[in-house]
């Protein structure tokens, strides 16, 4: 079971670093310089291109839409290879040793989904530094200014929701895709069609999830 | 020896298995024949447990299987193996963990008795040397070998194997077959064996059982098979054009 776990980290995980580096790094800067090209009043201090970077990225881009992104790199990597597990009778060979296959499978999946609040830190904490690189190498403010910025009138809570938001959000990244591989029936064009299915369905959950934690935890 | 009585199974309103009843010996490689979609795999996957049945026995050495508490029904599946048609080898594991996992699974042995054991049956299926390759390196006769090490590590009473050749060359297909019928008569197994080809009926058909639209058609063994006049069944084996010359000579012969 601890090496199904650390396989899972590996893949789950570890797996996904390097792609949520590159597009938190690179969207934040882009992130930056909308904020920064839409502030053309002169008496809107600059500080807030920083700020509202911060806040988008917190709030929404981090924990929300790498979590759709993740839907498609974790999710359909969950349910193509449990599903090619079922299509090709390896569920039936686990079943045939009397052991608990749904358990056995989806349970270090979802362990080391654990672990994914620390993937959504790294993506906040690139998507900010992108901000800031983005920032002083267009010249939109001073490295000084975007520092204030994303430290300025800093809530706590703020981080809470994200993280709350994050662990919901493993949840279902976790279990959905494994539930459309485990119980898909057919060969392996079906899998391919199921990973495309659990796509749909887990970003769809997560956007409604996505509204009502909101609505329930800051408003 | 496995006994089987009045086996139904439905899936929704299809019924597919119509009340079978039979009975497979042990020592011996036991066939179950028929046309694809016939039910065969679906019969197998009651006889392992896999499908429950609406209607029905199944017994093992004498023991009624349904009537078993959990833990004798885990008994009885310690002392099955199965041979899935695709091999079904988990393929994120090496061969040599493929085989040594239903040790881990049913017994307590130590890690060198597990190893010594591994190494004896991947011998024994002419691997001496395939531990650490990855199931997806190793060809699909490999891949049955492996199959079929997994299935006998625990010293099985009872070997199932779906279609144990498809996908084989001929020449493959008949070591395997070779292979599945020597380790059966060598540790006196139950064997049943689902097949659709008259390779194995005739090499290895030492009982018969012929399965049509879910119900038993026939049975006998490959010494009776060429010369019943059972329509179904002659319509089955002689679907084949080398089959047809052979029978039309020897009948030409005995004139
Ligand atoms: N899980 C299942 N759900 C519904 N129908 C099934 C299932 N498995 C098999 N069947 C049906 O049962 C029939 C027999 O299938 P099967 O036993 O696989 O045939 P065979 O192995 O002889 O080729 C087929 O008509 C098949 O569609
Ligand atoms: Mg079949």
């Amino acid at each position: 079971m601890k090496q199904l776990i650390l396989k899972d980290i590996d893949d789950l995980i570890i797996g996904s670093l390097g792609i949520v580096a590159f597009i938190s790094f690179f969207v934040g800067g882009v992130v930056t310089i909308q904020t920064a090209l839409n502030i053309d009043n002169p008496l809107i201090p600059k500080y807030l291109v920083g700020f509202a970077t911060r806040q988008s990225i917190i709030l929404e881009f981090a924990p929300t839409f790498m979590s759709i992104i993740m839907a498609g790199k974790v999710g359909s990597f969950i349910t193509s290879s449990i599903g090619t597990m079922r299509v090709t009778e390896q569920i039936d060979a686990l079943e045939v040793m009397g052991i608990n296959s749904l358990n056995y499978l989806v349970f270090p999946k979802f362990i080391s989904m654990m672990l994914y609040p620390f993937v959504i830190s790294i993506a906040m904490f690139l998507g900010i530094l992108g901000g800031m690189a983005a920032c002083v190498y267009g010249g939109f403010s001073t490295l000084e200014d975007y520092i204030v910025g994303i430290q300025n009138d800093f809530e706590t809570f703020h981080v809470v929701y994200a993280f709350i938001k994050t662990f919901v959000f493993a949840f279902v990244l976790a279990t959905i895709p494994s539930f459309h591989g485990f119980y898909m029936k057919g060969g392996a064009l079906e899998v391919g069609k199921a990973s495309t299915t659990s796509f749909v369905w887990t970003s769809v959950v997560i956007i409604i999830l996505n509204y009502f934690l909101t609505q329930m935890l800051l408003s | 020896m496995i006994e089987v009585n009045n086996l139904h199974k439905s899936f929704g309103d299809v019924e597919v298995l119509k009340g079978i009843s039979t009975s497979f010996d042990k020592g011996k490689t036991n066939l179950i024949i028929g046309q694809s979609g016939s039910g065969k795999t679906v019969f197998l996957k009651c006889l392992l447990g896999l499908f429950e049945y609406e209607e029905g026995t199944i017994s093992y050495d004498g023991k009624i299987f349904s009537q078993l508490t959990e833990d004798e029904k885990r008994n009885i599946r310690a002392e099955i193996g199965m041979v899935f048609q695709g091999s079904a080898l988990f393929d994120s594991m090496t061969i040599a963990e493929n085989v040594m996992f239903p040790l881990q699974m049913f017994t307590k042995q130590s890690k060198s008795e597990m190893e010594d054991r591994v190494d004896f049956v991947l011998k024994r299926v002419n691997l001496p040397e395939a531990h650490n390759k990855m199931p997806s390196e190793a060809s699909g006769g490999m891949q049955k070998r492996v199959a079929i090490a997994r299935a006998i590590v625990n010293n099985p009473k009872y070997l199932f194997c779906d279609e144990p050749n498809s996908g084989l060359d001929p020449k493959t297909a008949i070591v395997i077959d070779n292979l599945i019928q020597e380790i059966t008569d060598e540790y006196q197994i139950t064997t049943v064996i689902n097949s659709h080809d008259m390779n194995s009926v005739m090499e290895i058909g030492e009982k018969i059982v012929f399965l049509r639209h879910g119900l038993k058609a026939w049975e006998g063994s490959n010494k009776t098979i060429f010369k019943t006049d059972n329509e179904v069944v002659t319509d089955f084996v002689y679907s084949s054009n080398l089959f047809k010359k052979v029978r039309k000579m020897y009948i030409e012969e005995n004139e």
